[in-house]
């Protein structure tokens, strides 16, 4: 076996040992430290090896059909292992973070983990398919069977969505794959065997279409205004290591998607421009309308859930650019915001715990006896509405100037650039509505009845490990951002 | 020492003492202080052997903070005679401030906080003062800021101090965004963020098609960038959140609110004079914004009762000052101003603080008086400070203030003679709200208790007010002011010289007469007016803004959206959810384990179908 099949498998076959009755928390304690060691340490190699070229590397394939031609093919470059240090990371935290809990909790964030290193993984688009879809049925599950609130309806709904969007996708890929294996007649889902679309194909018009597909198939998994409204209910629903998961982690699916499949392979749809308009009218949906939504939140899990959804604007906002600033902005800010979300989930996780509300009105003044809870729920929110020293800066400070690297001073402002502006006010909502959470939850007179006491060493372990990967991005973006721009130029994207 | 190494010195060493400080906080509680003032006192050195560093125009790299492509934003440093005298200043006060912060915090749990969070400061702002680039200064300028928010917000359980912190942070985002679509106009119009480049282009004629056709483009970067200096430098309508940040401690105001924070954004502005000097808009838009802000600062000072207040509401009329100058042309008297202010102001602000701690946190200078005889040291520095500020002639106050009122004056290249009007008229007002101030709390008898017990504060806090009552009669001398790498301006000669003069000791005069003839003796405001008092109803303003603008909208939007996006892709596939709802019915009813075997399974079976069906390629 492969190095990478090993990663993928590892937490797979953790979660079927868990479920079958061993020790669950030793279990997957250990296989997720494994794991975090075994990524870092192939990220390290791949540096050193592939650090100039940005070439895919530790391949391997077992080919499964011949015709068409599918294979359990693995590889990774710099965009996968930004992705899958993201999911080992956050794995970790869950994980750790997971007290007194059935063994189901540890084995669904193990098959989540495992699923979503699979897709990121995976250079065969059945199996990159395959594996996401995989780690959606444990969150439809957990989400159904251990949710808070109004768990059925926040169910249904991600399922229907999530579903629906699925089969929008799988639709859009079957067309790149028809579109761009190399034969025509002999489809191949290998993924490095596919051919770009030539400009002057007979099938631009096709190729537009069948992008704009792709966006809302891979957009509905990200939450893409207007198909979002199933993340902030099933986020505030979620049990927390769920939350953590999938928001922090296999939402990414999806822009991960667009990056490595319908970018490179349809780039002609990309630059169409009512495909290019649509996306920036979308984003600015999640953006301002968003923004506005979180704005207007009484409860943390719902303003947690729903600045989730808006920060994905920014993401994208950064594909609409179209340059490589604005693309290795998003990979950046992909990996920051799920860092972020999670350790902010987390926390939240927490305080619902040991305090029964997360109504704003009902809280006050936990800093005053959790003062480390409230430093590092500090770094979390700080983080997520930008701030310098932070890693969503830098992601997102690389997204705000790829949309004017074209800036024509005899043309204007484009439609681009006045996005970026009304985005730039999307940063000024997202401090207020953090701000005022924070002032409310942890500034001012503890309120009566409601104590929250700081975490103990062992249990800060997860908290400390992510705000420190937060504040070492932050300082020093290049990390990651050396290794992501050789590859994602190797991939081919302008 | 190397110049990097230097610098690296000074950027460095507050962060590594404010890490260590906030990551061993229960460790090092008895000693954070002593290390963040140690790190104050090294970083003062080295700010002195800075002084005489060689000018390094295209900056010493630390490293490459972002880079891809073409594109690069580093973390390096500018070392020219601005950054060398601004981080003489920075770091002076900062000194000062972290020993004077020895005694006044001395009683309080969360000191070790306290010095972590200043430590903090000291680190982003010498960021600022050090920038190369506009990234690198947006960086440690919204730094700054998440330092001025846990400074002010030190006290946290006051809900006064939380919502003060928190309003000092948002406004001061309001101007970032400003600030942001700047430096992205810019970075489209040359490629480029760093400063040497920027102005090379601007300078070498490279934008000269752009200057002449479409001559908005770079008025509007240069508003962009203005809009972020009136955050920092708390400009009309951006100033409300100054006042309310008082309800920091009062070490904190000496340093932040009065002599180095607010400073940045009048800094940042001379650094980019480049840009809003090629726009005669944007020039007179920051000018009329500068003297507004001057002119209305100062009237809302007269009727304050808050010691803290008064001193808050003077630093916003002095920056409106600098801001002013600015914009007329004169980036050399604004920073002239900035300068000796910062020794004064701090002055008065660390003056204030052995007041208030005199007399058991009373504020209400109403409260207070007769504290001459009982605190000497501290009245006679906070005197001298006051004279500075007046403008009396020969302490540093007089020369910055004549140089300012110089370049508003009609017959110079950009004066105005509404401006200079509004200039002399402030400092009448200047004159006349210090002259009340000083009457009220230190002459008359005691009008409270706390006051007729106060006694003088204790060494550590006298000190630095002694030391920098030195400054504030000496800053103005070319003797003093060139080693220190201050940017004197050109003394102004001839007639129009001797009328601004004339009308500077005039209003000195009249300020000072109208005040003892009103405030002697008495033991309430004769004065009475609500419109000053009340701060010009800014803050009812802005808070019917957001309760009935923002937050109804936002209350709109969310209907809306649960209306029309959710009824639209929901009640779409209602018909699919009606199955698939008694479906989960029957799922909950379910037993769990009967779930997680189907799971199970369907994962076993494509791992067999990967791993043992297929072959080797």
């Amino acid at each position: 076996m492969s190095l990478l099949e090993i990663i993928i498998l590892l937490p797979l076959l953790a979660a079927l040992v868990t479920w079958l009755g061993a020790p669950a928390r030793v279990t997957a304690l250990a296989a997720s430290l494994l794991n975090l060691v075994l990524v870092g340490w192939a990220f390290l190699n791949y540096q050193s090896l592939h650090g100039a070229d940005g070439a895919m590397a530790f391949r391997h394939a077992r080919t499964v059909l011949s015709s068409p031609h599918i294979q359990f093919a693995v590889g990774a470059d710099g965009l996968s292992f930004t992705l899958a240090l993201l999911t080992v990371l956050v794995t970790l935290a869950a994980v750790w973070s997971l007290v007194d809990k059935e063994r189901i909790y540890y084995t669904s964030t193990l098959l989540i983990a495992s699923g979503a290193l699979g897709a990121f993984l995976c250079t065969d688009i059945f199996f990159l398919y395959a594996f996401h879809e995989l780690a959606l049925i444990p969150t439809f599950l957990m989400i159904a069977l251990f949710g808070h609130g109004d768990k059925k309806d926040a169910a249904w709904r991600i399922t229907i969505y999530l579903g629906v969007g699925s089969l929008i996708l799988l639709a859009g890929l079957l067309g790149v794959v028809w579109y761009c294996s190399p034969e025509k007649g002999k489809l191949t889902f290998d993924l490095l065997a596919l051919k770009p679309l030539a400009a002057d194909a007979p099938y631009a018009k096709f190729a537009a279409a069948n992008f704009f597909v792709l966006l809302v198939g891979f957009g509905t998994l990200v939450s893409l205004f207007p198909f979002h409204s199933w993340a902030a209910p099933a986020y505030a629903a979620a049990p927390t290591p769920i939350a953590m998961m999938h928001a922090g982690v296999l939402k990414k699916f999806g822009l991960y998607g667009l990056i490595r499949i319908a970018l490179p392979l349809l780039p002609t749809g990309a630059n169409t421009p009512w495909v290019q308009h649509a996306l920036l009218y979308m984003l600015l949906g999640n953006i301002l309308v968003m923004g506005f939504v979180t704005l207007h939140q009484r409860r943390l899990d719902g303003l947690l859930a729903n600045s989730s959804v808006m920060h994905m604007g920014y993401i994208f906002l950064g594909l609409a650019s179209g340059n490589a600033l604005g693309q290795n902005g998003a990979v950046l800010l992909m990996f920051a915001h799920g860092i972020s979300v999670a350790l902010l989930f987390m926390l939240c996780g927490r305080l619902r715990n040991q305090l029964g509300t997360l109504e704003f009105d009902k809280l006050g003044g936990l800093a005053a006896n959790a003062p480390f809870l409230s430093l590092v729920f500090g770094v979390g929110a700080f983080a997520s509405i930008g701030l310098p020293g932070l890693a969503n800066f830098a992601g997102e400070i690389l997204i705000f100037l790829s949309t004017f690297q074209n800036f024509q001073a005899s043309e204007g402002f484009t439609l681009l650039q006045v996005t970026t502006i009304l985005s730039l006010w999307g940063v000024v909502i997202s401090a207020v509505y953090m701000l005022r959470a924070y002032r409310k939850i942890f500034f001012g007179q503890p309120s009566a009845g409601h104590f929250m006491s700081d975490p103990s060493l062992l249990q800060r372990v997860p908290m400390f490990l992510l705000a420190a990967v937060l504040l070492v991005v932050g300082l020093y973006p290049s990390i990651l951002l050396n290794i992501v721009q050789v590859s994602l130029a190797a991939t081919g994207l302008k | 020492m190397e110049p990097i190494s230097l610098t690296g010195t000074v950027l460095l060493l507050p962060l590594a003492s404010a890490l260590v400080i906030m990551l061993f906080h229960s460790l090092l509680k008895n000693v954070a202080h002593l290390v963040s003032t140690g790190v104050s006192i090294v970083m003062f050195g080295c700010a002195l052997i800075f002084l005489g560093a060689a000018d390094q125009p295209n900056g010493l790299l630390l490293y490459e903070y972002l880079k891809v492509g073409n594109f690069t934003a580093d973390i390096g440093f500018v070392v020219d005679q601005q950054s060398r005298g601004m981080l003489f200043i920075v770091t002076f006060i900062g000194m000062l401030v972290h020993i004077y912060s020895l005694g006044y915090m001395k009683d309080d749990d969360a000191r070790a906080r306290y010095f972590g969070a200043l430590s903090l400061f000291m680190f982003s702002m010498n960021g600022i003062v050090l920038a190369d680039n506009l990234v690198m200064m947006f960086i440690f300028w919204e730094l700054v800021g998440i330092s001025s928010y846990l400074l002010i917000g030190h006290w946290f359980k006051k809900p006064e101090a939380a919502d003060a912190a928190k309003k000092a942070f948002l406004t001061n985002r309001v101007g970032d965004f400003g600030f942001m679509a700047g430096i992205l106009i810019l970075f489209g119009l040359t490629g480029h963020v760093s400063l040497a480049q920027l102005q090379g282009s601007m300078e070498s004629g490279a934008l000269n098609h752009i200057k002449d056709h479409f001559p908005w483009v770079i008025t509007l970067a240069g508003l962009g960038l203005f809009l972020g200096a009136m955050g920092k430098s708390a400009q009309a309508p951006l100033h409300v959140w100054l006042p309310d940040a008082m309800e920091g401690p009062t070490p904190v105001s000496a340093l932040i609110h009065a002599a180095t924070m607010v400073a940045a954004g009048v800094y940042m502005l001379v650094r980019v004079y480049f840009i809003i000097g090629a726009s005669h808009v944007t020039g007179d838009i920051i000018a009329w914004i500068g003297g507004i802000t001057a002119l209305m600062a100062a009237l809302m000072a007269t009727q304050q009762g808050d010691i803290k207040k008064i001193l808050a509401y003077s630093t916003l009329s002095q920056l409106g000052y600098m801001v002013m100058a600015v914009g007329l042309g004169g980036p050399k008297e604004g920073m002239f101003h900035l300068y000796t202010h910062a020794f004064f102001k701090a002055m008065l602000f660390l003056g204030s603080g052995a007041v208030i701690y005199a007399c058991h946190h009373e504020q209400n200078i109403w409260k207070m008086g007769g504290l001459y005889k009982k605190m000497p040291v501290t009245f006679w520095t906070f005197a001298i400070g006051t004279a500075a500020l007046m403008g009396v002639p020969l302490m540093a106050g007089f020369w910055s203030k004549e140089g300012i009122l110089a370049v508003a004056y009609p017959a110079h290249g950009h004066g105005n003679g509404i401006l200079f009007a509004i200039a002399v008229l402030t400092a009448t007002l200047t004159a006349f709200y210090m002259t009340r101030l000083v009457i009220v709390a230190f002459f008359g008898k005691a009008r409270s208790k706390d006051a007729d017990h106060a006694h003088e504060a204790p060494l550590v806090m006298i000190l630095p007010l002694v030391v920098l009552a030195f400054p504030s009669v000496l800053a103005g001398y070319h003797f003093l002011a060139e080693p220190l790498q201050a940017l004197v301006p050109s003394h102004h000669e001839g007639p129009e010289a001797k009328i601004v003069m004339g009308c500077s000791l005039v209003a000195v005069i009249v300020g000072f007469l109208t005040a003892t003839r009103l405030y002697k003796n008495v033991d309430k405001d004769p004065v009475n007016i609500p419109l000053f008092a009340n701060k010009f109803y800014f803050d009812e303003f802005y808070a019917g803004l957001v309760k009935y603008a923002q937050d109804r909208f936002a209350w709109l939007v969310t209907a809306l959206e649960r209306i029309i996006v959710d009824g639209l892709t929901v009640r779409l596939p209602a018909a699919l959810a009606n199955g698939l709802g008694s479906w989960m019915r029957g799922l909950q009813s379910g037993s769990l384990q009967a779930y997680t075997f189907v799971l199970g399974l369907g994962i076993v079976v494509v791992v067999y179908l990967a791993v043992f069906f297929s072959t080797k390629p």
